[in-house]
């Protein structure tokens, strides 16, 4: 027992509440109750440690205290439905175990729940934040938070899903979805840059956070450190990524010595070591890519040709309109920007990628690249006024306000 | 993604409305408020409300640091704000989905807009 600073807390709490909870189900089976149960032995810990200290186990209280508070709300329901089975006879709940909380997060990333579901699910049941917290963290209104976990919960218990290991058969597309929301957290705070959203990038913490506890459940998997060194080494350029005023700094102006060393020599560290180790896949891929940008401590020492490389192999093994967007770029810095607009044209012909603002984002740059600055400047107009994102439409205007100041003497 | 269905009272939906039995009027409002629940239960619901006529609004301006509060101008423009709901939804798709649920839908048309936010791609 010991006093315990307030972030202390939160910490030790948000670090015992899935092992909890997977205690508590894999004793008793139904997660939505036991979820509810954890949930309000969290809050009586939030209130009582600090008062009382910490228990010397703190994990075993709250597995202690959710089992009892599962028992009130059964009673409770019970009474409501006025149905008499005896819930109070069973023996305690087992101690926790290494897996509970691989099996409790692909439990909340199943695949009968829709992505924001998904989310809600996996950030209250796993990472022990509350609903209102969520709901600051997502901009949502915190009844639409707790309606989308409820919501979560029945479609867990109607789909018959169990708090067990997947077969093996289905565990590495039920992994991939764990992994797909991960990144989606992180994406949620990452991309949320300006100072008056500052509560969203603890998003980001979380998702490094819940990737680290995943990677020490599965240490061989590829996949998982390579999503990982992607959030660390995308993580690490953060401080450089927005001015004061919350605007965007494109990557090739970003004052590189503002990047986060540490969290970069961690994420090179594991990116390479995985690449030599596992089977490769898309997420170490953006990993290693992430890294070469990472390892230019000036933009024009940026291995263009290796990223492109990357790129081409991330294409044959996930394609997807935005990596393709991307490697186009890359091939401009390595064949020219006369290449990379007739691929761009081609490209514009994916129906995912027609009239989409960053195909007119890239094309301005482009076109600013090869000298053509009327035109760069209407593109950047015209994908200023079609994206949905303040910060990028503040940056493309100012991109073409920019030509528009600059006489045609200094166009490149 | 955030988005906003505006539903707009225009010279078609008043001589829709004007057509229509009381029973239809009723209809019409029971239909929001049963949009209004379904779409609270599904998780995308913000914020929805109907707005009250445009002959009581005020127009309000700042001019060095004095506020200025007045009925008008008040001219019979063709077209006003009537109501709007804002959800946060998966994208486009489900929004369009859920604006074909708005009753005016039905009889006009309603408005889908996506709302600005503060995410950005790396550039």
């Amino acid at each position: 027992m010991g006093p315990l600073s307030k972030p202390g807390l939160e910490d030790l709490l948000r670090e015992c509440a899935p092992q909890a909870l997977g205690a508590v189900i894999r004793r008793y089976g139904d997660f939505d109750t036991c979820e509810d149960a954890v949930q309000e032995a969290l809050l009586a810990a939030a209130q009582q440690w600090p008062v009382d200290g910490v228990p010397d186990n703190p994990k075993n209280w709250l597995i202690t205290v959710a089992a009892r508070r599962r028992i009130e709300l059964l009673r409770n329901e019970t009474a409501r439905r006025r149905r008499e089975e005896a819930v109070c006879q069973l023996p305690g709940p087992a101690p926790a175990r290494g897996d509970d909380e691989l099996a409790l997060l692909l439990l909340c990333c199943h695949p009968a729940l829709t992505p924001v579901s998904q989310v809600a699910l996996t950030l209250r049941a796993v990472g022990g934040l509350t609903t209102a917290e969520i709901s600051r963290a997502l901009l949502v209104p915190e009844a639409t938070v707790g309606q989308r976990i409820t919501r979560a919960k029945q479609r867990i218990r109607d789909s018959g899903a169990h708090f067990t290991m997947p077969p093996p058969a289905e565990r590495a597309a039920r992994l991939n979805a764990v992994l797909h929301v991960l990144y989606l957290i992180f994406n949620e705070g990452h991309t949320a840059s300006s100072g008056s959203q500052l509560n969203r990038v603890e998003l980001t913490t979380e998702a490094i956070r819940l990737a680290r506890q995943l990677r020490q459940q599965l240490p061989e998997d590829g996949e998982v450190a390579g999503l990982l060194a992607l959030m660390l080494l995308t993580d690490a350029r953060r401080p450089a990524r927005t001015r004061p005023d919350g605007g965007l700094v494109p990557l090739a102006e970003q004052d590189r010595s503002k990047w986060d060393r540490r969290a970069i020599a961690e994420g090179i560290a594991l990116i390479t070591a995985t690449l030599q180790s596992a089977p490769i896949g898309p997420f170490q891929l953006q990993a290693a890519i992430a890294a070469v940008h990472d390892e230019a401590t000036r933009p024009e020492l940026t291995d263009w040709p290796q990223i492109l490389q990357l790129y081409g192999l991330l294409q044959r093994l996930a394609p997807g309109p935005m990596v393709e967007l991307n490697r186009i770029v890359a091939v401009a810095m390595v064949h020219g920007c006369s290449q990379a607009l007739a691929e761009l044209d081609a490209a514009e012909r994916d129906p995912a990628l027609a009239g989409h603002y960053r195909v007119t984002a890239v094309r301005a740059h482009l076109l600013e690249m090869a000298g053509d600055i009327a035109a760069a400047r209407e593109q950047y107009r015209l994908a200023a006024r079609r994206t949905l994102s303040i910060p990028e439409q503040r940056y493309l205007d100012s991109r073409a306000a920019r030509l528009a100041e600059a006489p045609p003497a200094s166009a490149r | 993604m955030k988005y906003l269905i505006l539903i707009q009272s225009n010279a078609r939906s008043l001589a829709a409305w004007e057509k229509m039995t009381d029973e239809q009027r009723m209809d019409l409002g029971r239909g929001h408020m049963k949009l209004n629940q379904e779409m609270a239960e599904a998780g995308v619901h913000v914020a929805s409300e109907g707005l009250a006529d445009p002959s009581l609004a005020t127009w309000v301006s700042v001019r060095d640091g004095k506020t200025i509060a007045s009925d008008g101008p008040y001219a019979e423009v063709k077209e006003h704000l009537a109501g709007f709901y804002l959800i946060d939804c998966e994208g486009i798709d489900e929004a369009i989905a859920w604006a074909a649920k708005v009753p005016d839908a039905a009889i006009t048309e309603v408005e889908v807009r996506p709302i600005l936010d503060m995410s950005g791609w790396d550039l």
